[in-house]
């Protein structure tokens, strides 16, 4: 009975990542395509949460956290990118 | 152009700390559980990168005065020591050892000599990670 609810969690987080890999490939501007991969991003931290129940192990807990410190890091990057266009400003211009 | 990132400023001085932590903790737990140097390193390069990101490469440069080319060469040289040290106790290069001591606070602690091996592996990792980063964002558009 666990397992089965575990696995059906597992095929809705499934579904939602190709929604929104659907949002990645037909989005029509850019801003679309970075807030659909950081979606993805904490999508794949419920599934590694729900991996790392099913298989009853406590390895998988500090990936969460670093998947979730990537995928900040990377929309914060992407969105500076977007803004300024450069990512890390050599001195300010103020 | 020149905006203000009051948000993203606000947010990095409190996460910096957090993702610090995280990879100190990263760092010492790799002997039994997963992590190690190798990660502990580039947690801890993301951090700053975050930091470079939030504000820009002069005043970060201010904050940190870190040559993290010399950073990287200090990994290295401490890595070889580690196993060169083994070579004194007549055991092969690079052997490892570990002993249980009694430290006040933490009561009965497993010591071991990989650790130090394992430090260097994050300052190499660390200056290298910090030394591409900084290179690609200094150079003229």
């Amino acid at each position: 009975m666990f397992d089965t609810i575990m696995l059906l969690t597992m095929c809705m987080l499934s579904i939602s990542i190709v929604i929104a890999l659907y949002r990645v490939i037909k989005g029509p501007s850019i801003h679309d395509r970075i807030l659909a991969l950081d979606s993805i991003g904490y999508i794949v931290i419920g599934i590694v949460a729900v991996l790392s129940i099913m298989l009853d192990s406590h390895a998988y807990l500090e990936t969460i956290l670093l998947i979730g410190i990537l995928a900040f890091l990377s929309t914060v990057a992407l969105s500076k990118y977007m803004e300024g266009g450069v990512v890390i400003e050599r001195k300010s211009d103020d | 152009m020149k905006f203000t990132d009051v948000f993203l400023q606000t947010a990095t001085k409190t996460l910096v700390f957090i993702i610090m932590t995280f990879s100190i903790y990263i760092l010492f737990a790799g002997h039994h559980n997963p992590g190690g140097g190798f990660i502990g390193g580039l947690i801890t390069a993301s951090a700053l990168v975050l930091l470079y990101i939030a504000f820009d490469l002069q005043s970060v440069r201010d904050i940190i005065p870190f040559n993290f080319n010399k950073l990287a060469a200090a990994g290295v040289i401490i890595s070889v020591l580690t196993g060169t040290a083994s070579l004194l106790f007549n055991v092969p290069f690079l052997s490892q050892t570990f002993t249980y001591v009694y430290l006040p606070l933490l009561g009965k602690t497993e010591l071991a000599s990989a650790v130090i091996f394992d430090l260097g592996v994050y300052m190499t990792v660390l200056g290298t990670t910090m030394t591409i980063i900084t290179s690609i964002s200094e150079d003229e558009k």
